[in-house]
């Protein structure tokens, strides 16, 4: 698969937003926290610097093609998964449930979508892991909290392998005088889900005053809501000549899927705050652990994915 | 009981061999466990110490040891079980090779040296212990087993080194005792304040003391 030479723009120009967004955040450090004593300030840089890793990582996944974006985001579920499972309630009667989550679902949904077998990998885990996860931990006995120990378990699996292999599920799409460029429908979802994270997180942190949920997330503000999903869907509209869509659908699919991850970041939010913690987890510096980068645009790519392939696609 | 790889195995190989095992043991505990530590009370600093941990799995030692800063981890010899780790010559290349782990003799009529004295030598030659004073594995409903007199006896006996209580969350699920394939769950250690014997103090008080200073970083609210 050779890249789209629109792949090859929209990575250059992510990269000098990067370039652009190092200088604003050097140039503070040396006014503000020249000490590194501004925790604002650092969390700001480290999360600049760790941008740069994921686009990095996504670009050489992109370049590779396919494969490359599939064994990318089955990467990225493990985390993801390792992350969930790790706050849900569990028995030891559960531990070869929790074995083949990892180590049967996970694969065989990965290698579904690897090659192409729609009629399958859309009812895998809703339907197969769904009834037949909790006969092996019900086979081993132990009934205490079992529906809650079934239902996070599969709560982890439809959000970290279901939904976050939506988004290599794009590749498979056929759309008619598209052909070939379907990853840059995922660079695409991923640019603006992403960008309206960001925008949020700056609008949220010059004006946010009113808070939208303030038992569920203090940042998350109604200046901040607004301010950055309109940018980030003027973004994905200006972006429409790298699309399948006319200007108004790209505004149209920039909004439902900004609001989705403005839905997904509101929802993990809850529940880290059922489960006592802020982060998932903490490998990703700046930003903690893989969900809360990846949050938005695994609650996006699901529906993304089905108003394409009900709307465009051919198959 | 072997003894490892054979003798006969130039040293040079085997210290390439023991550095390699080393770095796949360690990038398969990140792989599963994403280990995190938390310091608490104490910096990552490469000052002379006794680790001691809550023991629920075999894989205890392995994940101190790889969240330690890379120059601290050449010096931090675990403590283990000789009865366990001289039983096959795979997890004797492991034990001694990769980890040289200072092994000590749990069966008293069988043993012909002292544990504490073995921990002292160690001490003495500038490494760093890491010890698991409940003795054995924790299969337990309770949080910590009752300690074994060896963490006492050594404080009394070299003082002036910390004693760091190091709570390790979340391994027991990721292998419980008799499973074979782990779970991938994150873990985390934290890193206490050092204790150290006070002037005077009697066995009991002090094994109590340190089990409590223990069990307090397990039930630290999480960050």
């Amino acid at each position: 698969m050779t890249s789209p030479p629109e792949l090859i723009w929209l990575l250059a120009a992510v990269a000098a937003i990067l370039i652009v967004a190092t200088l604003i955040g050097e140039a503070l450090r040396a006014r503000l926290s020249p000490d590194g004593s501004n925790p604002v300030i650092e969390n700001l840089n480290a999360r600049i610097a760790a941008w740069w890793a994921m686009v990095v990582l996504l670009a050489i996944a992109f370049l590779a093609g396919r494969t490359g974006v599939v064994l990318l985001f089955a990467i990225l579920s493990f985390a993801g998964l390792r992350e969930f499972l790790t706050l849900t309630e569990k028995a030891p009667a559960d531990h070869w449930a929790l074995a083949a989550s990892f180590f049967v679902i996970l694969p065989v949904q990965y290698w579904l979508i690897g090659i192409d077998w729609y009629g399958f990998y859309a009812i895998f885990v809703p339907v197969y892991a769904f009834l037949l996860l909790p006969v092996v931990s019900a086979l081993r006995g132990g009934t205490k909290d079992f529906l809650t120990r079934v239902a996070e378990t599969q709560w982890a699996l439809m959000i970290c392998v279901y939904c976050a292999s939506h988004v290599p599920a794009l590749l498979t799409l056929q759309i008619p005088g598209y052909e070939g460029r379907s990853v840059i429908l995922i660079a695409w979802l991923i640019f603006t889900v992403q960008f309206s994270d960001v925008m949020q997180y700056v609008w949220g942190k010059l004006f946010g005053r009113h808070k939208i949920a303030p038992e569920v997330s203090p940042s998350k503000t109604w200046e901040g809501f607004l301010g950055g999903i309109a940018t980030a869907v003027a973004a994905g509209t200006a972006l429409f000549w790298i699309t399948p869509f006319t200007p108004w659908q790209a505004a149209g699919m920039a909004l439902v899927t900004c609001l989705m991850g403005f839905f997904g970041g509101l929802v993990m939010s809850a529940i880290k705050r059922d489960k006592g913690v802020k982060d998932w987890g903490h490998l990703i510096a700046g930003h903690g652990g893989f969900l809360d980068r990846l949050d938005s645009v695994i609650f996006a790519a699901p529906i993304f994915f089905h108003l394409i392939r009900y709307f465009w696609s051919a198959t | 009981m072997t003894a490892g790889l054979p003798a006969t195995i130039p040293r040079p190989v085997r210290a390439a061999a023991a550095f390699v095992m080393g770095k796949a043991i360690s990038l398969f505990a990140r792989i599963v466990t994403a280990p995190r530590a938390i310091w608490a009370g104490i910096e990552p600093t490469p000052r002379q110490r006794v680790y001691f941990g809550n023991h629920t799995s075999n894989g205890d030692f392995v994940l101190i040891w790889t969240v330690l800063p890379r120059a601290m981890r050449a010096q931090t010899r675990p403590v283990a079980a000789l009865d366990y780790w001289l039983t096959s010559s795979l997890r004797a290349f492991i034990g001694r090779d990769v980890f040289n782990a200072v092994l000590i003799d749990r069966r008293p009529e069988e043993r012909n040296e002292d544990p504490v004295a073995q921990m002292v030598t160690a001490l003495d030659e500038g490494a760093s212990l890491i010890l698991f004073p409940e003795g054995k594995r924790n299969s337990s409903d309770e949080r910590l087993l009752p300690f074994k007199s060896g963490l006492f006896h050594l404080a009394t006996r070299r003082p002036e080194v910390d004693l760091v209580p190091v709570w390790i969350s979340n391994l027991n699920r990721v292998m419980p005792k008799g499973e074979v394939i782990p779970v991938p769950l994150i873990c985390t250690l934290t890193f206490g304040a050092p204790l150290h014997l006070a002037p005077g103090e009697a066995k009991d008080a002090f094994l109590g003391r340190a089990s409590a200073a223990l069990l307090a970083l397990a039930e630290r609210p999480m960050a």
